[in-house]
């Protein structure tokens, strides 16, 4: 079953246009990888989809309904959570605090304090510490936390292992398979090719605001990924 | 002793002060609102406090049984209907759309009511005072007032440290973008938060009406103390602004006790003194 679709979704800052007819779809419970280089359009996807760019309501379809022209919280309400680049957690808030934040979306389901903190056991010692105190990694788990806390049908995720260690970046991408086997939909952004092919069945690669290529990760070809990251 | 007395006086004025404040403050930290029109809320607040008393004969402490649903339901349709559309476009838009409407209260005020000074009657404990050994004496009314904010900002801090709603709070005003990402209604929630910053500021335009006679035109005089308060104490940290309020009361006092013309310009000159040494205020941004 599809669950998200987008057809010829174009995204604009002001006058310059940064997403040009975008189609592609997200099947439910599948893993998609958005690779492609620095301005790509790659977060600028993940933002329309949640709603924090405006787009007409057609060209982003979720769940067979038009939502490209809803507010990102009543978007997050219909089941779609980000967990945005540079984690972006509330520096007044505790860590447990920014975890509670993502109920807000008022929807339940398997996710939940108790759930996050056995996901992510480092959390729970860190809970009443405020959020800037924590490490890279250990606030990119919170971020992570805070997104599944909404219970989302489908998670975005922006770069996930952005300014972090390898060692790091491979813990949370093996929590990540647990979220992915209670069988939510992720949408990963990565720059980190290999990282994020790993993770997925399917990728798209975006290029200055086109769709270059999508295909199958299994029947990828480093050649055919190289040319369209590129566009050499 | 003497000076004993210019300390205890001048310390429960500046809870009168940190009650103008909490509204003003609470506006500010949470959605950047300079908010120019407060004073002549607190003034709109006494007025509606007065008109209650007319009507209903209630004295002025119950009046507030009426006047805080009032000035909720104002501060949130305001926000709801103008302010919210005021706030993308950085930060001279809401000063000049609340100069507006603090210019349109005052004249309402004046056409409705006239020019002439009007004040709520509490009766006796206006005049109340209590007896301290060593010759000091307290009002009753100042005490209460005093408590009164104590009493407000306490409130104030378990909404926003122990609530839901408080805590949505703290996360718009840190990052109001993602916080609409994690399914806050943001122009909602302003609304609901000028309307709760309403609710002080109706306590504290009634509490002035009876402390003191009012007209239309009172209101800049109250802006520029909460103002003062405000930022003496530190912008988002609320036990910073009774602070502040202390300690413009506190030098009020001194400097009327030096002479009575002083009283005034001596909070003005303490808080140009301490924009100085500590421009972000005595307590910015505390946790709690």
């Amino acid at each position: 079953m599809t669950l998200l679709r987008t057809q010829n979704l174009s995204a604009f800052y002001g006058d310059f246009q940064a997403l040009f007819d975008i189609n592609v779809t997200v099947e439910q419970g599948e893993t998609v990888a958005i690779i492609g280089a620095n301005g790509a359009g790659k977060t600028t996807f993940l933002r329309a989809v949640a709603g924090a760019i405006e787009s007409a309501p057609e060209m982003v379809v979720f769940d067979g309904q038009p939502i490209g022209n809803k507010t990102p919280h009543e978007i997050v309400r219909l089941g779609i959570a980000m967990v945005p680049e540079g984690r972006r957690l509330f520096p007044s808030l505790s860590v447990e605090e920014n975890l509670l934040l993502g109920t807000h979306s008022e929807r339940t389901g398997y996710w939940n304090l108790k759930r996050v903190y056995e996901l992510f056991p480092r959390l729970y010692d860190l809970r009443h510490l405020p959020a800037p105190s924590l490490s890279g990694g250990q606030q990119q788990m919170a971020a992570v936390g805070r997104g599944l806390m909404s219970n989302p049908r489908l998670l975005l995720c922006d770069e996930l292992s952005l300014g972090l260690a390898p060692v790091v970046i491979r813990d949370i991408y093996q929590c990540l398979g647990a979220v992915i086997a209670e069988g939510t939909t992720v949408v990963l952004v990565e720059q980190d090719i290999n990282r994020a092919l790993d993770a997925s069945a399917r990728f798209f690669c975006f290029q200055e605001g086109h769709l270059a290529l999508t295909a199958p990760v299994k029947d990828f070809d480093r050649a055919a990924i190289t040319a369209a990251y590129f566009g050499v | 002793m003497n000076w004993i007395n210019i300390l205890i006086q001048g310390g429960l004025l500046g809870g009168f002060y940190a009650l103008f404040a909490i509204g003003l403050s609470m506006s500010f930290g949470i959605m950047r609102l300079v908010n120019i029109a407060h004073g002549d809320l607190i003034v709109l607040a006494a007025y509606v406090g007065m008109v209650a008393t007319w009507y209903t004969g209630l004295d002025p402490f119950l009046s507030l049984v009426i006047v805080v649903p009032v000035m909720f339901a104002l501060g949130y349709t305001l926000q709801r209907g103008l302010l919210n559309q005021t706030l993308s476009g950085g930060l001279l838009p809401p000063l000049l759309v609340t100069f507006g409407i603090s210019i349109i209260i005052q004249n309402g005020l004046l056409q409705g009511f006239g020019a002439y000074d009007h004040r709520l009657q509490e009766g006796a404990i206006e005049t109340a005072s209590l007896r301290l050994p060593g010759g000091l004496s307290i009002g009753v009314y100042p005490l209460v007032v005093f408590a009164v904010a104590l009493f407000a900002i306490a409130s104030l801090q378990l909404l926003f440290y122990r609530t839901r709603l408080g805590r949505a709070f703290r996360a718009v005003s840190d990052d109001s973008d993602t916080a609409e990402l994690m399914g806050i209604d943001n122009r909602k929630l302003y609304a609901l938060a000028l309307g709760i910053a309403m609710i002080f500021t109706a306590i504290a335009g009634v509490l002035f009406g009876i402390r003191t006679i009012f007209a239309p035109s009172a209101g800049p005089i109250r802006l520029i103390l909460a103002f003062e308060a405000v930022i003496i104490g530190g912008l988002g940290s609320m036990w910073g602004t009774l602070i502040g309020g202390m300690v413009l009361g506190v030098a009020q006092a001194i400097g009327a006790a030096v002479d009575p013309t002083w009283q005034i310009l001596a909070g003005h000159l303490a808080f140009l003194a301490i924009l100085i040494v500590r421009p972000s205020g005595l307590f910015p941004r505390t946790r709690d």
